[in-house]
């Protein structure tokens, strides 16, 4: 299976000439990685600079979701990425995911989280499922055949996960499902949901995670969201009336949906964080050409020591979370005892660090910074949302300042 | 026609979105630290091979690159987008600087006795030299037909019909295998390299040879005596009509 590009490469030469990457300095994403990263990484940028960055702005006016992008991007590898060969997957670790999302990001910072929450599904469903559930699922997400979508949060629950109440009710062979999900990212454009309903009583224990089709009848879609960033992402409440789900759609045991989700969720967050990276990455580099091409009292922007300051700061910002990331990938990998913390830990700093780092791009562009014309506005909206989503900062500190006081 | 074997040649050079710095001795371009990737002609030079190859026409790709011990990298790409198997020659890192076409053309005359292809296809030219030598002077060197700057190449009984750019514009030619063709920019639209096929390249075979072992002399024959920067880009004049403009270029000895 081979995949053409959309855009020709003399567009590409273009547009390229305008923005000359400053690769090879102290922000360099390629370094410390082996010959192999650098090529996934080369892959994925390759393809977010032709496909994804040309597309960015106009997708984020018309509030389009790029499903044809994203599906081409499964020609790529990008369906499957921590899901197992037998089912379509690349069995690749959170490592090389954090870098590849990290590269995507730079091209568009909404479709590359798109592809990561698909990628979380796919990977809960691989990781937790029954061969038979596999079989019907993975292959389908990995060649994106099928798009998913992850259902968590409801409009009542947030934050606290726990105090969900979608409920399934066991009747026979059927769980009925009944309630909201709220905030849920691609909603109404997806083929399949992965929602955490109460079986049980209240509290975590009682959770279950079930797989549904979003064609089951008694599956409705609110009002699409109108968000300040994000756009070429649906976002909607989603409504289960009476909703017929199979008993062989339970992912994983009753009871333990929950820990299912938080599962995920680890995952998730080296993937917004590294989504961040990609926006803040992405800022820095324009933002060095526009300080040394534009002009103010005689001289280019960046002959400021202020200015130049400033860059640096953004500079070791973003090589700092960049580190952290990446170790907390590679904690997770490991299965080290610390890894569910340090991806709290990866997700508090990157997410928060870097939005101030595109919010520092924004104000180095002075007034065009607030234009939609330029790029850096979007990657400073669209970064926005990941201090929130996957776990607020807050529920990020909440679950480091556990793991500091669990020993005593 | 089906069944034929190709050879491709690729090289490994600074990306074309990074800024060139020249060198402090000014014998060159700085090329440390700097991000390299496969010269784009060359791209479309494997993208074709690998088409003929989906159209049945082609049984064998053969990718070889001459170069340092990265070019390995390059030859993964081709590895990548389709290609069957590998051949680094491999040049000291430092030398390769100096590694002009006429030594890549020996080297490939030498790897063509070697792996006896039906068609070899080049990149036009590598942007680095823009030299636009190396598949001329190995056609030469073979005594076999050339087909250069081709934006479209249809394989048909034992020949090739070729659309070339040239100055004039488009010619058409037909060449009978075996050839020796180079790439042009509008000949395909380079496939990406899959990451499912990027981890199976892993596993396809890349033969390391010298120029050495091929009995080559890659001895450079030109000697680059300086390397500058293009001058600055001076301001223009505004000018208020047809007239006016024409004197000053008569003024400056443009006319």
């Amino acid at each position: 299976m081979f995949c053409l590009r959309s855009c020709s490469r003399s567009s590409l030469f273009k547009l390229l000439s305008n923005s000359r990457s400053i690769s090879s300095s102290c922000v360099d994403p390629n370094v410390g990685l082996t010959t192999d990263e650098i090529e996934y990484r080369d892959a994925a940028l390759n393809f977010a600079k032709t496909e994804l960055a040309p597309n960015m702005q106009t997708w984020d006016l018309t509030e389009e979701f790029p499903v044809d992008t994203i599906k081409r991007s499964a020609d790529l590898g990008f369906g499957g990425l921590f899901v197992s060969p037998d089912y379509g997957g690349l069995s690749l670790p959170r490592h090389d995911g954090s870098v590849i999302f990290e590269a995507l990001s730079q091209g568009c910072v909404t479709t590359a989280s798109y592809i990561t929450i698909h990628n979380m599904v796919n990977a809960m469903i691989d990781t937790f499922g029954t061969e038979a559930q596999k079989e019907k699922y993975c292959t389908d997400l990995s060649s994106m055949e099928k798009l998913a979508s992850y259902c968590l949060t409801e409009p009542g629950s947030g934050s606290d996960a726990a105090a969900l109440v979608t409920n399934a009710r066991k009747e026979g062979s059927k769980y009925i499902v009944n309630g909201s999900k709220a905030f849920i990212s691609g909603a109404g454009a997806t083929d399949l949901l992965v929602v955490m309903t109460r079986t049980g009583g209240k509290g975590p224990k009682g959770v279950s995670a079930l797989i549904i089709d979003t064609d089951t009848p008694g599956i409705s879609y609110g009002q699409k969201e109108k968000k300040i960033g994000w756009n070429n992402q649906p976002t909607c409440v989603v409504n289960f009336d009476d909703v017929e789900v199979p008993c062989e759609n339970l992912l994983g045991a009753e009871g333990q949906g929950f820990n299912l989700a938080m599962h995920g969720l680890n995952g998730g967050r080296i993937n917004i964080a590294s989504c961040s990276l990609g926006a803040a990455q992405q800022c820095l580099e324009d933002v060095v050409q526009y300080t040394h091409d534009r002009k103010a009292f005689n001289q280019p922007l960046n002959a400021n020591q202020h200015v130049q300051f400033k860059l640096a700061e953004m500079a070791t910002e973003i090589t700092t979370a960049r580190l952290i990331v990446r170790q907390a990938a590679r904690s997770l990998d490991a299965k080290e005892p610390n890894a569910v913390a340090l991806c709290a830990m990866c997700k508090l700093y990157a997410t928060e660090r870097l939005f101030k780092v595109c919010d520092d791009a924004l104000q180095l562009h002075g007034g065009y910074g607030y234009l939609k014309s330029y790029p850096v506005q979007q990657f400073w909206r669209d970064s926005r949302v990941h201090r929130i989503l996957e776990g607020t900062s807050e529920v990020m500190h909440m679950l480091v300042a556990r793991d500091l006081l669990k020993h005593l | 026609m089906s069944g034929l074997r190709v050879l491709v040649g690729c090289k490994r050079v600074i990306d074309y979105a990074v800024k060139i710095r020249v060198r402090p001795d000014s014998l060159g371009v700085v090329t440390d630290g700097v991000k390299h990737s496969m010269n784009p002609f060359d791209e479309n030079a494997i993208e074709e091979a690998v088409r003929m190859k989906q159209k049945k026409v082609v049984k064998e790709i053969v990718v070889a690159s001459c170069g340092p011990s990265q070019s390995q990298e390059t030859i993964r790409t081709a590895l990548a987008m389709g290609a069957d198997r590998g051949i680094h020659v491999e040049v000291p890192a430092g030398t390769d600087a100096n590694l002009q076409p006429l030594a890549v053309a020996k080297i490939f005359s030498k790897l063509v006795e070697k792996e006896k292809p039906d068609l070899v296809i080049l990149g036009k030219q590598a942007i680095d030299d823009d030299a636009n030598q190396t598949t001329q002077l190995l056609a030469g060197m073979l005594d076999w037909p050339q087909g250069t700057m081709a934006s479209v190449v249809n394989a048909s009984d034992g020949s090739l019909t070729i659309t070339r750019e040239i100055d004039g514009g488009l010619e058409d030619i037909s060449v009978s295998l075996p050839a020796v063709i180079s790439a042009d920019l509008r000949l395909n639209e380079p496939r990406y390299a899959t990451l499912p096929n990027i981890m199976k390249a892993k596993k396809k075979k890349i033969e390391k040879m010298t120029p050495d072992k091929l009995g080559v002399d890659i001895t450079p024959r030109l000697k680059i005596l300086n390397v500058v920067d293009p001058p600055v880009r001076q301001a223009g004049d505004k000018v208020p009509d047809v007239t006016t403009l024409v004197e000053k270029l008569k003024e400056k000895g443009h006319l």
